[in-house]
């Protein structure tokens, strides 16, 4: 069998998994109390479409171009949402699922134009292996902000999502922490663009979380153990890839899905299979 | 004590000219008709809606916004009991108040939630998800919390609602023995045949104030069918 490691392509694809597995599983705590995989599958979409505006508009792809096009398109779609829904009389949701998928198409007619970031498949599902060294340092900086943002702020973060009027008398800024959430979110979707693509990094983002829901009631191991199951799954994810040649972000996802299904079926206390055998 | 304390929901008045002066160790009851604004009452004395007109003071000063000796324990329908947190973690969100950001969470923190499960008789329940609590054990729960918080008033909203009878005498005593303890309760309620056992002062109302004093004095057969009879216009507590 070959030896992966040795390999500075996958050493440097493995410590992005892991550092963006583990960012972005941590995060998921977040996606999963709030209850909004959905909204985030439509702002990872979004992504697509800012982030090559941006490109066409500078001539050049770097990671705040990324970032600014990302966030721009997100809160343009956002919002958007909001008025649409507020003027007339079509309810959120939908206008929502219009205003992504537009976006969404608009990005990949924008891609056609774009000769040198143009490849499609790299957009839609990453490739981790091309990571280089200065995407490295930017996964390890943006995993540290979303760290310690979320661990800085987890208490007024924890009762506006729980109880945001309580938060709100208290003297928690509660808008400002829903910016920080959206802020944080959007810069969890950026690295996780590099490993998974668009299409697939709401699973990164929801999964991990989701998994560990079904195994703890604790609310900190659903963040930290999130974490855990997102680096240690994209690692595992990362040797798959390498020795079946299945591409490396389907196969996170896919370690991502299967990991939550096992627990889905087997999770001592809330797994269906327990709870069919007890009763 | 409250003083003509008012809210206005836009242009629309919930609530005007509430006073009342009570003190610790007082169970007071604000009885009305639905939409009366006795969950209003509540939640501006918690500071969870703003105060139009009036002020409210405790113990001498007055409490522009929110006291942290002040908690709030909402109506069940409003509480999301699908979060993922176990008992204990709602009782620690008692803390927060005492910690601030910065705050390590320490020992003395641990006992003060320690001691609100073993208060409460939660403590074997700790580890539980709060939506996996029957409606007392819920209500205990958010109790717990409030005591560790170290709350001295506790604003209950409809308490006794959806209990069954055990659960609803259980936690008559509970509140007996919290304002025996020196809390002051301040519960809405609508169930007027029981209202003079659970409360010692009540407040009637209905978008006004229409008298307060004890129980047993407010309640009378005239006193009601002015509350209940007269029509409100902004029926929306």
């Amino acid at each position: 069998m070959l030896d992966p490691f040795h390999d500075p392509f996958f050493q440097r694809a493995l410590l992005a998994g892991l550092l963006i597995g583990f960012t972005n599983g941590f995060f998921s705590g977040f996606v999963v109390v709030r209850r909004t995989a959905l909204s985030v599958s439509a702002l990872s979409h979004t992504m697509l479409p800012g982030i090559a505006l941006g490109i066409l508009i500078t001539g050049t792809l770097t990671q705040v171009n990324a970032f600014i096009g990302a966030l721009t398109a997100a809160l343009f779609v956002g919002l958007g949402s909001v008025v649409v829904s507020r003027t007339s009389r079509v309810a959120q949701g939908t206008a929502l699922a219009i205003l992504y998928t537009t976006a969404f198409a608009l990005g990949v007619a924008v891609l056609k134009y774009l000769h040198n970031y143009g490849d499609l498949e790299h957009w839609l599902f990453g490739d981790i292996r091309l990571v280089s060294s200065s995407d490295l340092w930017l996964a390890f900086g943006i995993g540290s902000i979303i760290l310690l943002g979320s661990n800085i702020f987890f208490r007024p973060l924890l009762l506006t999502l729980f109880e945001s009027d309580v938060a709100a008398a208290q003297g928690v800024p509660v808008r400002a922490m829903s910016y920080l959430l959206f802020g944080m979110l959007i810069l969890a979707l950026v690295t996780s663009l590099q490993a998974v693509g668009c299409v697939l990094s709401v699973g990164l983002l929801v999964a991990p979380a989701a998994t560990l829901s079904l195994l703890t009631n604790r609310t900190p191991l659903l963040f930290w153990g999130g974490g855990l199951v997102g680096a240690l799954g994209s690692v595992f994810a990362l040797l798959l890839a390498y020795w079946t040649d299945i591409p490396a972000g389907p196969a996170i996802v896919i370690v991502l899905g299967t990991l939550f299904l096992l627990a889905f079926l087997l999770s001592p206390k809330y797994g269906l299979l327990p709870r069919i055998r007890t009763s | 004590m409250i003083d003509n304390v008012g809210v206005a929901y836009g242009p629309v008045s919930a609530l005007h000219g509430i006073s009342l002066a009570t003190s610790c160790g007082n169970r007071v009851a604000l009885i009305g008709p639905n939409g009366a604004g006795k969950s209003t009452l509540l939640k501006a004395i918690a500071g969870l809606v703003p105060r139009q007109t009036g002020t409210i003071q405790w113990r001498g000063t007055a409490v522009k916004k929110w006291s942290r000796e002040f908690a709030y324990l909402p109506q069940r329908e409003e509480v999301d009991w699908d979060f993922p947190i176990t008992v204990r973690g709602l009782v620690e969100m008692g803390r927060f108040p005492h910690l601030g950001l910065w705050k390590r969470y320490s020992d003395s923190d641990d006992n003060a939630v320690d001691h609100a499960l073993q208060t409460l008789a939660i403590a074997d329940l700790q580890a539980r998800q709060i939506c996996e609590l029957s409606g007392g054990q819920q209500q205990r729960a958010f109790l717990a919390r409030a005591l560790a918080q170290e709350a001295h008033v506790l604003l209950l909203d409809e308490p006794f609602t959806g209990l069954d009878r055990n659960a609803s005498e259980s936690l008559a005593n509970l509140l007996a023995a919290l304002s025996e303890e020196g809390r002051l309760i301040l519960s809405s309620h609508h169930d007027l045949d029981s209202a003079p056992d659970l409360f010692n002062e009540c407040l009637l109302l209905n978008h006004s104030q229409l008298g307060f004093g004890p129980t047993t004095e407010i309640l009378t057969p005239q006193l009601i069918a002015e509350a209940f009879t007269t029509p409100d216009p902004a029926s929306d507590d």
